[in-house]
């Protein structure tokens, strides 16, 4: 059913560019744009067709509107200690309650929402073009190349991941974009170790073969041929580390480097709560719910996400 | 002068057990516009000969010719142009097209990567393509996991014949395919052979397909060549102990006539370290000390070539 109706929406786009085909050389690249255009739109409405992955997108986009506008929503300075409300429990007036300093929660968390879910998502893309770009030509090359690529990752994954972070924050100092790095460099070994995996399975197929019987270049082979079809069990991967570096980065934050204090940030809150976790368990509380909630919706979309980038299972 | 011209060739790999002697001392002509089917047991070296021949593997030794031209060892830009005067279509029509490509890019990427063309020509001559090997306009769009073997397989040929090369090696092309299409796809190739001059190198275990198409045939055991002769030839009258064997195991659909099977004792040997001399020889009835020499392929008939020291008395 499916296919039949993709492929007269095509039809509709084939008979449009023959229309068109007396016009300006202009309009070809306008006719491969509308291609283009519509191969993400098919993702797009394949992956909101699951139920579990449109939630979570409805989630993830409500969590970035109130993040985005956190100037407007928030009620108070993130900043502001209220004397007053130290430790004070969720009421009227603090909606989630306030921390051992009498700031807001509520407001910490939609300003510090900023700053985790920006770390976690760039974290975890970054971590998942470096082991696509190294494991897909580690698996493709073999032999030597493969040897020396996964002997220094050994050498990278025997440090303890934290170790790294810490031993890379404390040499470029605290910071965002260093927070980034640190949390970075410590899951690249396991994602280039599963990005080679899938390259590895893929290197018997006779398509590649084939591609290289074309003339294809080896780059060509590796990043048009191979890496679209390995990048579906990495995208599940990259959804899983988003919760990893936003949760990492609140260890950093503890060991007094990352994100520096009074600046707000999800993982920071947590482990700031932490000690008064019996006595004021709604400090702990709403901090982990939103890394909670964020890491549940990644996680739903990253579902969705594989099943749509696989064309075997449009239906 | 023949089209392909193949002296001496050798492919070993190197495995942990030693070294696999694949293709060992091949020589053979496939003269432009004929088939040559090769046929041989499961791992006797056949594909290995043909991807060596088209240059997606680098072999050991031996001369390659294209047209009188040495292709042994071109590289670089050489390799391109040779590599578009050769083709190949693959055994398994599953596995040898891009799941995320659909059957245009497919069919266009040989086109692009030639830079012969410019878009407007590749999308012309995709379409052209895909008429001539009958695949329906509709399906332009599709994936390949959305056809069946067939057409999957036609899209393969597309692709192979899209720069109109002299030469295709042909890895089985229809044995993954249900009897009913593997007829369609083997006229397919035999009609494009007619119209554009190509010359097959067809490698198959099927007897029957061979017979069906091929114009010669060699028969190989295990990386060496043992007979080539015309088809009609050869199934007239093998001549090679192995080659009698393995024509004598094709049913027959004649009951009444009696089967003269050869059978055939002892397990296949290994190509990996192999003694020298004829690798059939543990398994041949007519065995002889002279065996373990080194054989050569000598001209009984015209055209009729046999690597057998005891042909005469056999």
């Amino acid at each position: 059913m499916r296919t039949e109706h993709e492929v007269s929406e095509k039809k509709k786009h084939h008979g449009g560019h023959k229309d068109r085909e007396h016009g300006r050389h202009g309009n070809h690249k306008e006719h491969r744009k509308l291609k283009r255009e519509s191969q993400i739109v098919q993702i797009w409405k394949r992956m909101i067709k699951n139920r579990v992955s449109l939630v979570g997108c409805i989630m993830l986009a409500i969590i970035f509107l109130l993040v985005i506008f956190a100037p407007l929503l928030a009620p108070y300075d993130p900043n502001y200690m209220d004397t007053s409300a130290l430790n004070a429990a969720p009421s009227a007036k603090h909606l989630f309650g306030a921390d051992n300093l009498g700031r807001d929660i509520l407001s910490r968390l939609l300003w510090g929402g900023r700053s985790s879910l920006l770390l976690g998502f760039i974290c975890a893309i970054f971590g998942l073009l470096i082991g696509l770009f190294f494991g897909s030509i580690v698996g493709y090359a073999g032999k030597s190349v493969d040897m020396i690529v996964m002997r220094l990752c050994d050498v990278m994954s025997s440090i303890p991941g934290m170790l790294m972070a810490i031993l890379i924050s404390t040499v470029m100092g605290p910071g965002f974009f260093n927070t980034i790095l640190a949390m970075t460099v410590g899951g690249i070994p396991n994602s280039i170790r599963g990005s080679r995996a899938m390259a590895l399975k893929e290197r018997e197929m006779e398509y590649l073969e084939a591609a290289k019987a074309m003339n294809c270049s080896k780059v060509k082979i590796i990043f048009k041929h191979m890496v679209p079809n390995i990048i579906s069990p990495s995208i599940v991967g990259t959804t899983m580390m988003i919760g990893n570096s936003i949760t990492g980065a609140s260890s950093l934050s503890f060991v007094g480097l990352g994100i520096q204090p009074p600046d707000a940030e999800w993982g920071a809150m947590l482990s700031g709560a932490k000690n008064f976790m019996l006595q004021h368990p709604h400090e702990v509380l709403f901090p982990g719910l939103a890394i909670l909630i964020t890491v549940l919706a990644t996680n739903m979309i990253g579902d969705g996400l594989r099943d749509a980038l696989d064309p075997k299972l449009k239906n | 002068m023949a089209l392909i011209e193949v002296e001496h060739l050798k492919k070993y790999f190197n495995v942990a057990s030693g070294t696999n002697h694949a293709v060992d001392d091949i020589t053979m002509k496939i003269e432009k516009g004929r088939t040559m089917g090769v046929v041989g047991e499961s791992g006797c070296g056949k594909s290995t000969l043909g991807r060596t021949i088209i240059r997606l593997q680098d072999p050991t030794d031996g001369v390659i010719r294209l047209n009188g031209e040495d292709i042994t060892n071109v590289s670089g830009r050489k390799l391109r142009e040779v590599r578009e005067r050769m083709s190949i279509i693959f055994q398994d029509p599953y596995s040898s097209l891009n799941p995320r490509m659909t059957v245009e890019q497919t069919i266009r990427e040989p086109l692009m990567e030639s830079r012969r063309y410019n878009r407007k020509e590749v999308e012309e001559k995709a379409r052209e393509l895909m008429d001539l090997v009958g695949i329906e306009k509709r399906l332009r769009l599709a994936y390949p996991h959305e056809l069946d073997g067939g057409r999957r397989q036609r899209v393969g040929i597309a692709r192979a014949i899209a720069l109109q090369p002299d030469f295709i090696m042909c890895d089985e092309p229809v044995s993954a395919l249900d009897v009913s299409i593997q007829a369609q796809v083997l006229n397919l190739l035999m009609d494009l052979q007619q119209d554009f001059g190509l010359a097959y190198m067809f490698v198959t275990h099927d007897l029957s397909v061979v017979r069906h198409i091929a114009d010669d045939i060699s028969v190989m055991y295990l990386g060496q060549l043992v007979e080539t002769a015309p088809a009609k030839e050869l199934f007239k009258q093998p001549l090679h102990p192995y080659t009698k064997a393995l024509l004598s195991a094709i049913p027959s659909i004649d009951i009444s006539k009696p089967m003269q099977r050869v059978q055939l004792k002892g397990e296949i040997t290994s190509a990996i370290n192999p003694k020298p001399g004829c690798r059939f020889a543990p398994r041949c009835p007519y065995a002889t000390e002279a065996c373990s020499q080194p054989q050569t392929l000598t001209e009984v008939a015209p055209n009729h070539f046999v690597s057998c020291c005891n042909i005469q008395k056999i």
